[in-house]
């Protein structure tokens, strides 16, 4: 019997493909996001947008609020560390929880390395904005990927940007001959032969869901069309005006993603979405997807 | 023979890829309309809560029995074969499910992720080497009812493939493998 395997580290983001993965602060809100369909939870102490109205040094969440949510549902349950913060992690494999995001939301531990998650048991998604960054990211041992977006702003913008951009690498990966492929990895910095792989298949090595900035389900919908495989959603629920309502809003429309008639439905009468940000507004330094490297 | 994957969450591309390998026609099943063009059905993995909230909500549970009962050959894995149970334990008590097979699944019953495991077993009815199989934060079958036969068990005994008429549920996924055999086992079913 093998445990912990790549095939099962990379099979549970398949098992999650086609969902809504929440972020929580609360096992009540946990509940509420169970009850409304979200395949995972993601478990932490503010929610991106608190975090950047607050400022301050963000960090790995209480254990203690973490296992009370794993408490709390059947559903897999997962939670953030900073970047290159080693022992973060570790304190979160022996909590036994599902899944790890090594996030550019919390304060960068390392402004040079990131994990290296093929020391770990627990698989881990990462944030990317282009290709090579993704690739890194999987070479460095991530079982699962998602668009950085700009996370906390309620704006979609950037999630949007990031998935064309991958998507788009993707598709010109296909059209290169070998010696292009070469000049290509080296250009975005990814190793030759995760590049090879994706020019070949035409797709990621690893599942690749949008996150940051999705507030409704025209948001979800519309990055499930530009090609992603499910969907993150931070502040977006609850910070809006009736969360259960919308969780099961964007759940609908990330499944029904093709059917404009059912987003239209399950759009109707949502309440506020929450108040979103401009991204230009935001003072250079506090953006966050630029954390990461 | 259009073979219906279940699309509404989970890895169902997977079966779907597995199938065209094979040469089967697939159509991707996500509301009561895509059932009528099919004449099997799977239920692929995925989280068991979620897809049966969203079966409950565009009303494709009882279509679905119906055709069931009816004799269509239906299959699920892992978040399938618990949506194809009776009786369901370590589940959350308003899941919407299929109640199809005779069945008690035991829902996450080796624990957390870090539990995940692989492992070669042989299954009835497959010929040759035994089978590789993915255990994703998966179920076992417990009380099996008397027109339930087993298929495989792990080492310790437990159930974790099982078939009743047309009905199939496996607690792994052969979608996550290269190995094609369960799908033709299925398709021949």
């Amino acid at each position: 019997m093998d445990k912990s395997t790549w095939t099962t580290k990379v099979g549970l983001a398949q098992m999650l493909k086609g969902g809504v993965i929440m972020d929580v602060v609360t096992p009540e809100q946990a509940q509420i996001a169970e009850e409304a369909g979200a395949v995972a939870v993601m478990a932490l102490e503010r929610v991106p947008a608190d975090i950047r109205a607050q400022g301050g040094v963000a960090r790995m969440s209480d254990p203690e609020l973490i296992l009370a949510i794993k408490e709390a549902v059947t559903i897999p349950v997962m939670a953030k560390v900073r970047i290159g913060h080693f022992v973060e992690a570790q304190v979160l494999e022996a909590l036994g929880i599902d899944y790890i995001d090594e996030s550019e939301v919390l304060t960068p531990a390392d402004e040079e390395h990131h994990i290296n998650k093929h020391k770990f048991r627990i698989p881990f998604v990462c944030g990317c904005r282009n290709l090579g960054e993704g690739l890194r990211r999987v070479a460095e041992g991530a079982a699962m990927l998602r668009t950085k977006g700009e996370a906390g702003t309620g704006n979609v913008v950037e999630a949007v940007r990031h998935a064309r951009a991958i998507y788009s690498e993707i598709r010109r990966l296909q059209t290169m001959d070998e010696d292009e492929l070469f000049t290509y990895a080296k250009n975005i910095q990814a190793p030759y032969e995760l590049v090879r792989q994706v020019a070949e298949t035409g797709r990621l090595p690893v599942v690749n869901f949008a996150a940051g900035g999705i507030a409704t389900p025209a948001d979800a919908a519309l990055l499930m069309q530009l090609g992603v495989d499910g969907i993150f959603v931070g502040s977006g629920i609850f910070k809006s005006s009736d969360p259960a309502k919308r969780a099961r809003a964007i759940v609908a429309a990330t499944t029904h993603y093709n059917e404009p008639e059912i987003i239209a439905e399950v759009s109707r009468g949502l309440g506020e979405a929450m108040a979103g940000i401009e991204i230009s507004k935001i003072p250079h330094d506090q953006l966050m997807a630029g954390r990461g490297w | 023979m259009t073979v219906g994957i279940l699309a509404l969450q989970g890895d169902f591309r997977e079966h779907e890829e597995m199938l065209r390998r094979i040469g089967a026609p697939t159509l991707q099943v996500r509301l009561p309309k895509h059932l009528d063009q099919v004449e099997r059905l799977i239920i692929p993995g995925g989280e068991s809560t979620t897809i049966g909230k969203l079966l409950a909500m565009y009303g494709l549970i009882e279509p679905l029995r119906v055709r069931v009962r009816e004799g269509m050959p239906i299959w699920g894995t892992c978040a399938g074969a618990i949506l194809m149970a009776q009786r369901v334990v370590n589940g959350r008590a308003d899941q919407p499910s299929l109640r199809l097979m005779d069945v008690t699944a035991r829902r996450n019953a080796f624990g957390s992720q870090l539990e995940s495991f692989e492992v070669d077993l042989p299954v009835e009815g497959l010929d040759g080497k035994p089978l590789r199989m993915v255990f994703i934060r998966a179920p076992v079958l417990e009380d099996l009812g008397d027109d339930v036969t087993p298929l495989a068990r792990l080492e310790d005994g437990r159930v974790v493939a099982a078939r009743q008429a047309n009905m199939l549920a496996t607690c792994f996924h052969p979608e996550l493998t290269s190995d094609e055999r369960m799908h033709r086992y299925f398709l021949e079913m």
